[in-house]
């Protein structure tokens, strides 16, 4: 008997007890139904919400594999003792320190939707299994495993369940989980240890008395928010060999992973264009106070209003933020209009909160969080929009 | 209860779950999400609303049937606002340093919509006594939140209760800390205090399905 009658089995004889949904669950995340309708007319579609999901998934694999490697990489550049990027020892640091994180964010996070599920008596849904994959990819290497458990257990709950469930949620819950840990911890989510693996752990060491180098690894957006030189070069920077949250610093894996949502449809590119086009505006504004000599150099904001435009875009976490996060079907806009006001402005106002917040120089999350709230609102107005321009059209017909 | 009939008894108890100013009337909110980072200035400001509810309950009443309806609220204001100020004065001259913590707060209990509420409602038809009873027990029923929602959120952000350390020392790494266990700094932000009264809200209509309104 193979796993599948085994679950179907499991299945049937859970069948109407307060278990049933788990069992149900657990049962068509690995196989088809057993049962399906056959007689009446039906619209077969490919693409429910679980082949959405497995899609969304796929395009991140690319930035999570680069993101071991590259925590190994950073880890060993940063302690002096640097190694080939794709080497096992870059490997073995990255995958010891990724996985927990990985399980973590799921075991916690699909726990709570499988509770929700038998207390709601409903079937689980899927719409965790993107959540749990974007959460490791977009927290610094570092940050212990309790805490990351608290900030899902939180996120899912209050971001999520309390709103209705996949689909009712205003707020993104991977960035509602980001944003808790930032809020919650912001001594694990900034600053210029927790991007390197084992730097936490040395300064403790040196606290304690041994006899140690520091070990420090900025991001780009901290170095050039403390206005210093930034060490790495720009294809560095686009390729992704920079220190940072796990899975967001390969811009051009992120690129890839973009062009293959809007190659099966996934993913909006009236989004992700309009925000890379935002970000282009916000960027020039400032280059243009710099070269008006508006901004001078003793400005603290010079560091990155002087950042050409351009670079704003494959820096901190702007691109990953764009292509994976903004594009979430249930909490952007909806119309085609408002998809391009709302990617517009989360562009416009990343580079703006990146700039103006030297707390916290990454403005994506905040950026995105806010336009969540805001999506609502623009829709509204575009259908209310088309609504009266329709009746206009009919005025003047009738006429 | 001995002391009191069943009918006064109901307007102490009522209001500390069932008809709850904060969570079913959802009034008072401004203050109980503003104050509540510490405990103490959450009994501190529980004990003020006590006083300034009670009292002024039964000015209230006894002035009932001589306040002219057209200025009642402006009347209303001038008591409310007298016993704030005394309470006001004596948190300044005996405890100075929660003075200012609760700082503009204390002032604000004159617009704290349980107390002009409970005038409106309660005070302007009711006896004394009753009226005394039914602003005790809608301020307990205030205080009692606001010192579950300090409670949890003093614990969880600062690691303290009532300033005292519980859970160890943060920057020696003693007791909890010394397991990697670090304060939640969110929880001292306001945010934080009102998903904690949402949360509160949420297991009270839990338990009861008939506080659940359509």
């Amino acid at each position: 008997m193979g796993l599948k009658n085994t679950l179907h089995n499991l299945k049937e004889k859970y069948k109407g007890t307060k278990m049933a949904p788990a069992f149900n669950a657990l049962h068509t995340f690995l196989y088809l139904p057993n049962e399906t309708t056959h007689n009446g007319t039906h619209i077969k579609v490919a693409d429910d919400l679980k082949r959405t999901m497995n899609i969304v998934i796929m395009a991140m694999v690319p930035c999570l594999i680069f993101g071991i490697f590259n925590a190994g990489y950073q880890h060993f550049e940063a302690f002096g003792t640097p190694v080939e990027f794709l080497s096992w020892d870059a490997f073995y640091i990255g995958i010891i320190k990724i996985l927990p994180l990985l399980i973590v964010s799921y075991g916690v996070g699909l726990g709570i939707e499988f509770l929700f599920a038998i207390v709601k008596k409903h079937e689980v849904e899927e719409g965790y299994l993107v959540t749990g994959m974007l959460v490791p990819l977009i927290v610094p290497i570092d940050t212990p495993l309790w805490m990351l458990a608290v900030a899902v257990a939180f996120g899912v709950v209050i971001g999520k369940e309390v709103f209705g469930g996949t689909g009712m949620n205003i707020l993104n819950p991977a960035l509602t989980i980001r944003a808790f840990l930032f809020f919650a911890y912001p001594t694990w989510m900034s600053g210029d240890k927790v991007w390197i693996e084992g730097a936490v752990e040395r300064d403790q060491l040196i606290a304690a008395g041994e006899k140690l180098d520091a070990v420090s690894g900025e991001t780009i957006l901290g170095t050039l928010a403390q206005g210093k030189a930034v060490g790495h070069d720009i294809m560095d920077m686009f390729l992704g060999f920079i220190p940072g949250s796990i899975g967001e610093t390969s811009t051009i894996l992120i690129i890839l992973g973009g062009l293959f949502l809007i190659f099966t449809k996934i993913g909006s590119w009236r989004i992700m264009l309009s925000s890379v086009v935002g970000a282009i505006t916000m960027g020039l504004i400032f280059n243009g106070l710099v070269n008006a000599e508006v901004i001078t150099e003793g400005s603290k904001f010079f560091g990155l209003m002087s950042t050409p435009f351009w670079q704003h875009l494959i820096i901190g976490g702007f691109a990953f933020g764009t292509v994976f996060m903004a594009t979430d079907p249930v909490t952007a806009s909806q119309t085609n209009k408002g998809k391009w006001i709302y990617g517009f402005l989360i562009g416009f106002l990343s580079i703006m909160i990146r700039v103006f917040n030297p707390a916290y120089p990454e403005g994506v999350m905040l950026a995105i969080l806010l336009m969540n709230v805001f999506a609502p609102t623009i829709d509204h107005y575009v259908v209310q929009g088309n609504v009266k321009q329709r009746m206009k059209r009919l005025k003047v017909k009738n006429a | 209860m001995g002391l009191l009939s069943k009918k006064d008894a109901k307007l102490i108890i009522d209001p500390l779950a069932d008809d709850n100013p904060i969570t079913i009337q959802v009034l008072g909110i401004c203050s109980a999400l503003a104050i509540t980072a510490e405990l103490k200035a959450s009994l501190v400001m529980a004990i003020s609303v006590i006083f300034v509810l009670g009292m002024g309950n039964v000015v209230i009443s006894l002035m009932r049937n001589i306040i002219p309806s057209k200025i009642r609220i402006i009347v209303q204001l001038i008591v409310v606002a007298t016993l704030v100020i005394i309470v006001d004065l004596v948190l300044k001259a005996f405890a100075y340093e929660l003075s200012k913590t609760l700082s503009v707060f204390v002032g604000l209990i004159i617009t704290n919509c349980i107390i002009m509420g409970r005038f409106e409602a309660f005070a302007l038809g009711n006896g004394p006594w009753r009226s005394f009873l039914d602003g005790i027990g809608n301020a307990l029923g205030y205080g009692v939140i606001l010192i579950i929602v300090g409670f949890f959120r003093e614990l969880l952000g600062s690691g303290t209760l009532f300033g005292f350390p519980v859970l160890g020392d943060p920057i020696a790494k003693t007791g909890l800390y010394s397991t990697g266990y670090e304060n939640n700094g969110f929880m001292i932000m306001p945010p934080m205090a009102l998903i904690v009264v949402g949360i509160i809200i949420w297991v009270q209509r839990s338990r009861n399905k008939a506080l659940i309104e359509d």
